[in-house]
This record gives structure tokens, C-alpha cells and sequence, in this order.
């Protein structure tokens, strides 16, 4: 474990000695780096920890005899282990190795979706969920009839609440809803909405994918019957994600993808399938990915989960202050509390000008619908600029983000 | 590469002020063309008499760079023949992506002159779309007549 990771056990920790734990920016000297939404850099503990993997002890898991494979499935499974306490769920039999989030929610889409929804049935989203948790439920939506129901942002950019509750009747089987958006940062009240979801009979899918590397994530607490995140946002490698199922749904629900590890027995005329969660991981998962994401769930707890939400609540609050500081900066509604991203336009300077500018001035962020057109279309912009913090980001890269705008600014003043 | 070479004062003057950024009532060609990515969209009408372009115009919204470049190929546009607009269509494509710049005959090189500072693009590879969208919003244009039709690059 890294110098930061350990002195980070007290609350609240040094995101100077944090950067040094990142091998990118030793690299890359001067990058401001404020992209976490989109993908988070890597400690040198997870780099080097699929490295020693494939270098000592990598083979197939599930299959062999020999040791070495022994050793691999050994490991494969603690990493399921880790996955589970990081998330505290019940039972390590409901962690679902995934590429990401991404699969994770078409993986409840075609097993739980396409067995348990019929015509007539309604799933709820809302107005501030990401293409993949959109995407995948029309689609099936469009195979099967089913209507798929939209919860409304308020003018603040959150939630309404009351609207949200009024759409969820006797037909609503599910209601999926992200903890965090990606596009605003604004932050969803989850558990007032899983007790709704529960309270009419309905499921709740959680797409924690920018809520579970900045807080602490209880899905038994929650109460939620589906949770999902992608490796990648969490300081961990890309590829791989967890599927989090309540165990008495998983087991009722069929396999979504056939092939190896996911059977009992073979044969032409009839296969029986594996329990969960083999029955969802058909073919030879991202090995060196899950170990990868263990040690990434490590450094997470190691700095603290209560001291990184601090650290993201602080650079947010700062970055709110400085930008709303700022003549012509304007920030994108986000309801109640907006956390860890900060989306915004500048007057006169198309985001996508202000990003190759600010990437002049070695600020890294996203410009863009963020893969959430059908918010943006809501919120009348074509796009916008968008910062995201890290456990890596200080102040200063605050600061140096609001000089950069102010360079764009003057270069686009008439 | 300075950004101050992307947003020389021509790109900027041209993106702060559009040329020819109006509707055409009677258009004899229109296109849309969109930029999924950025959102950008702009809307590109011509009138085509004796197979050249008599008038054209354009509107939407978009950043300094792509409605920089719609302004400018307006004003090297007018007057052209078809096959002159394909000409500068093609060197200014390869100009901004970096690739091998046909030959432009010698009475287009005024014209193709001032595409030059658009040329800076070409180091920016995720805004070289930026740059095209109005020249492919322009062909398709040509393809589909008084109907209109929708480009996208992304
Ligand atoms: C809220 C949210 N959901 C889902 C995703 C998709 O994640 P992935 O592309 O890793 O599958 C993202 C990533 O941008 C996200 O921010």
C-alpha cells in the first residue's frame, strides 16, 4: 500500500501525496486532470498488481487441476469477496463480474427484463439517467410493449419527487435510477426512491457508476435489488464492472449469455445451468481485470470512503464558489447537492472551444451531452463543459480551471 | 501547436460573425447537417442555376470553428461551378486531415487561400468534424435537392 493510502486512514487526507501514488501524472507533469466522470486514473497498486498477476500466478479459472489455475481461481474469487464487503452485500454469490455498468444494466435488461416484463408493464427512468440506462430498456421495450415512463427533472435541475411518486403505480415492475448524474453531478436521493419503488410492489436498479467511487455505498442499507458500477471510475482497470443482484432474484432469473463456466451439464437435447453468479458469467471473464479491481477497492478504503466524500464534497463546494464567481460562467442545474462534478457553459464560448482551449492550458475535461442527450435536450443546451474530481484533485486544480476560462474568455471577448 | 493558431482572428471574426447566415426562402437544394457529438447543427441552402452555385447560405448553431467554416466556404462557394466546389471540397478536406492535398487549379487557389486558417484544425484531431460538417452538409445537400436531407458526423 502506497505512503498516501496508509496516512490516509485519518480523516480527511492530502491529495498532494494522493498524486504521487499516480504514475500519469509523474508523467504528464502539469495535467490538470478533471475527467474522473469519464474514467479515473490508476495508483500505481492496481498497475502493478495486474502485472504481478500475469507475471506469478495467471491462468484459466474453473478449469484446471494444476496449481497454477488453482491459484488464479483463488484469486478471482477473492476479488468477488472484495467486491462484496466494499459494497456490503449479504452474500458474494450476488457480485456479477461485468464489463461495466454498461453490461451490467443490459444483463438485468435480458435476464430479469425479458423474463419478467410483459405488455402492459411499466419500467421508470429518469430525465437524468445515462444512454445505458435508457438504451437497453427500449429496446426491449420495443420487443416486448412494455411502456417505459420518464420521472421529471424540477426547475433545480433534481428529482421531483412528487412526480416521481405519482408515476409509480400497481403496472411499474422496476424503477432504475442513477445515485449521481454523470451529465450535472446532481445527487439522487436513492433511498426515498427504492422505498417507493418497494412500497408498489416495484424492483430498484441503482446505477452507482459516479456515486460508488465517492461514497459509501451500503446496497443492504439501501435496500436496492439491483446495483451497478463500472472498474474503470473507480481508480480501477477498465473492463471489468459489478452486477450487484439481491441472491433470492438472481437465482430465479435465466442465464443471458451462453458458452463454458455458465453450465451443469451438456448435452444436445438439454443443458442445465451453473447458480449464480456462474450462470451469469459465461466464457472466460476479465481475470486479471477483477484482481485489478480488488486492489483499486483496497486503495478506495484505505484512504477512506468518509474522508473522499469530504475530499469531493470540499473541491465541490470550492469549485462551485470559484465559478459562480466568475462573470459569464453559468452552472447546469443540479437540485439539492450537486457532488463531485461540476457542469457549466460560458457565455460566447461554445464547449467544445472552451475545451480545446483549456486543453491548451493542460485542463483536462469533457465537453459534450456526456451521454445524456435526452437531459440536455430538457435543459435546452446543445452541450457543455463538464469538471470531475478525483481522489487526486486539489484547489489548485480549481484554480487553474477558472484561469484557463478566463484565458478563453478574453481570447472570445468581442 | 498554440491554440492561438486555431483561433487566428479570421476564425474567430468569422465564428462571432457569420457570412451568409440567414435562411433561403426558395432554396432549389437544403441539407442539415449535425454533429451528434457536440451538438452542433447547422443548416446549408443553395440556389443552383446552369450548374453553378448562384447563392448560398447558411444557419444553425455550433462553435467558433464550425460556424468559422461555414461562413468561409459561403463566401468561396458563390459563383463556383459544381465541379469547382468539389475541388475545393477535396483539397480542403485532405488540408484538414492531414493528408495529401490535391492539386487545386490554378483559378481556385485564391479561394483555397482562404480556407488557410482553417488548416490549423488538422492538429486537433477530435475537431477536424467541426471543420467538415458544413462542407458535408453541402453535398449532401447537392444530393438531395429541394427535399432536404440529414448529414451526421460524429
Ligand atoms: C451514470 C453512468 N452510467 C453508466 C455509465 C456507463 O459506464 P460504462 O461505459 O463504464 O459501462 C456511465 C459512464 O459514463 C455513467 O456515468
Amino acid at each position: 500500500m502506497s505512503v498516501a493510502a496508509k496516512s490516509g486512514a485519518r480523516a480527511g487526507f492530502d491529495p498532494r501525496a494522493v498524486k504521487r501514488d499516480f504514475p500519469i501524472f509523474t508523467n504528464n507533469p502539469g495535467v490538470v486532470f478533471l475527467d474522473s466522470a469519464a474514467s479515473a486514473q490508476k495508483p500505481a497498486s492496481v498497475i502493478d498488481r495486474v502485472s504481478d498477476f500475469y507475471r506469478h500466478d495467471y491462468a484459466n479459472v474453473h478449469r484446471g487441476v494444476y496449481r497454477l489455475s488453482v491459484k488464479s481461481s483463488e484469486l478471482y474469487e477473492n476479488a468477488r469477496d472484495r467486491a462484496a464487503k466494499f459494497l456490503n452485500a449479504a452474500d458474494p454469490s450476488e457480485i456479477i463480474f461485468v464489463r461495466g455498468a454498461t453490461e451490467g444494466i443490459n444483463l438485468v435488461v435480458y435476464s430479469w427484463g425479458a423474463a419478467n416484463l410483459k405488455a402492459g408493464d411499466e419500467v421508470l427512468i429518469t430525465e437524468l439517467e445515462h444512454h445505458a440506462n435508457i438504451v437497453p430498456w427500449q429496446i426491449l421495450r420495443d420487443r416486448i410493449g412494455f411502456t417505459l415512463k420518464v420521472a421529471p427533472i424540477d426547475a433545480t435541475g433534481g428529482i421531483d419527487m412528487a412526480v416521481l411518486e405519482s408515476l409509480i403505480g400497481p403496472k411499474t415492475k422496476m424503477v432504475a435510477v442513477t445515485q449521481l448524474a454523470n451529465a450535472t453531478g446532481a445527487l439522487v436521493p436513492v433511498e426515498a426512491i427504492i422505498r417507493l419503488a418497494h412500497a408498489k410492489g416495484a424492483l430498484a436498479l441503482i446505477d452507482g457508476c459516479q456515486a460508488a467511487p465517492r461514497m459509501m455505498v451500503d446496497v443492504q442499507a439501501l435496500d436496492c435489488d439491483f446495483y451497478v458500477f463500472s472498474g474503470h471510475k473507480m481508480y480501477g482497470p477498465t473492463g471489468i464492472g459489478v452486477l450487484y443482484g439481491k441472491r433470492a432474484l438472481l437465482q430465479e432469473m435465466p442465464p443471458w449469455q451462453g458458452g463454458g463456466d455458465m453450465i451443469l451439464n451438456v448435452t444436445f437435447e438439454k443443458t442445465t445451468f451453473q447458480e449464480p453468479p456462474a450462470r451469469f458469467e459465461a466464457g472466460t471473464p476479465d481475470i486479471s481485470g477483477a484482481i485489478g479491481l480488488a486492489t483499486a477497492l483496497d486503495y478506495i478504503d484505505a484512504l477512506g470512503r468518509d474522508a473522499i466524500a469530504a475530499h469531493e464534497a470540499e473541491l465541490t463546494e470550492y469549485g462551485i464558489g470559484v465559478l459562480s464567481r466568475m462573470p459569464g460562467v453559468k452552472l447546469v442545474p443540479a437540485g439539492q447537492r450537486r457532488f463531485g462534478i461540476l457542469s457549466f457553459g460560458v457565455d460566447g464560448v461554445h464547449p467544445h472551444d472552451l475545451a480545446t482551449i483549456l486543453d491548451q492550458h493542460s485542463v483536462a475535461v469533457r465537453a459534450g451531452h456526456h451521454c445524456a442527450q435526452p437531459l440536455m435536450d430538457k435543459l435546452n443546451l446543445a452541450a457543455t463543459t463538464r469538471a470531475s474530481f478525483g481522489v487526486y484533485n486539489d484547489e489548485r486544480d480549481i484554480d487553474s480551471l477558472a484561469a484557463a476560462i478566463k484565458a478563453a474568455q478574453v481570447m472570445f471577448a468581442d | 501547436m498554440e491554440t492561438r493558431d486555431l483561433y487566428q482572428d479570421i476564425i474567430l471574426d468569422h465564428g462571432r460573425k457569420p457570412r451568409n447566415f440567414h435562411a433561403m426562402e426558395h432554396p432549389s437544394h437544403f441539407a442539415h447537417g449535425h454533429n451528434p457529438l457536440c451538438g452542433d447543427r447547422i443548416t446549408i441552402y443553395l440556389e443552383l442555376a446552369d450548374g453553378r452555385v448562384k447563392d448560398v447560405s447558411f444557419e444553425g448553431r455550433g462553435c467558433a470553428i464550425s460556424t468559422a467554416s461555414a461562413s468561409l466556404m459561403t463566401e468561396v462557394l458563390k459563383g463556383k461551378t459544381l465541379a469547382e466546389a468539389d475541388a475545393l471540397f477535396k483539397a480542403f478536406h485532405a488540408e484538414v486531415m492531414g493528408t495529401e492535398i490535391p492539386p487545386v487549379p490554378e483559378p481556385l487557389q485564391d479561394d483555397f487561400e482562404r480556407l488557410a486558417p482553417l488548416e490549423g484544425v488538422k492538429a486537433y484531431p477530435a475537431r477536424v468534424k467541426c471543420a467538415t460538417l458544413a462542407w458535408h452538409a453541402f453535398e449532401t445537400a447537392l444530393k438531395s435537392g429541394a427535399v432536404g436531407a440529414t448529414v451526421k458526423t460524429e
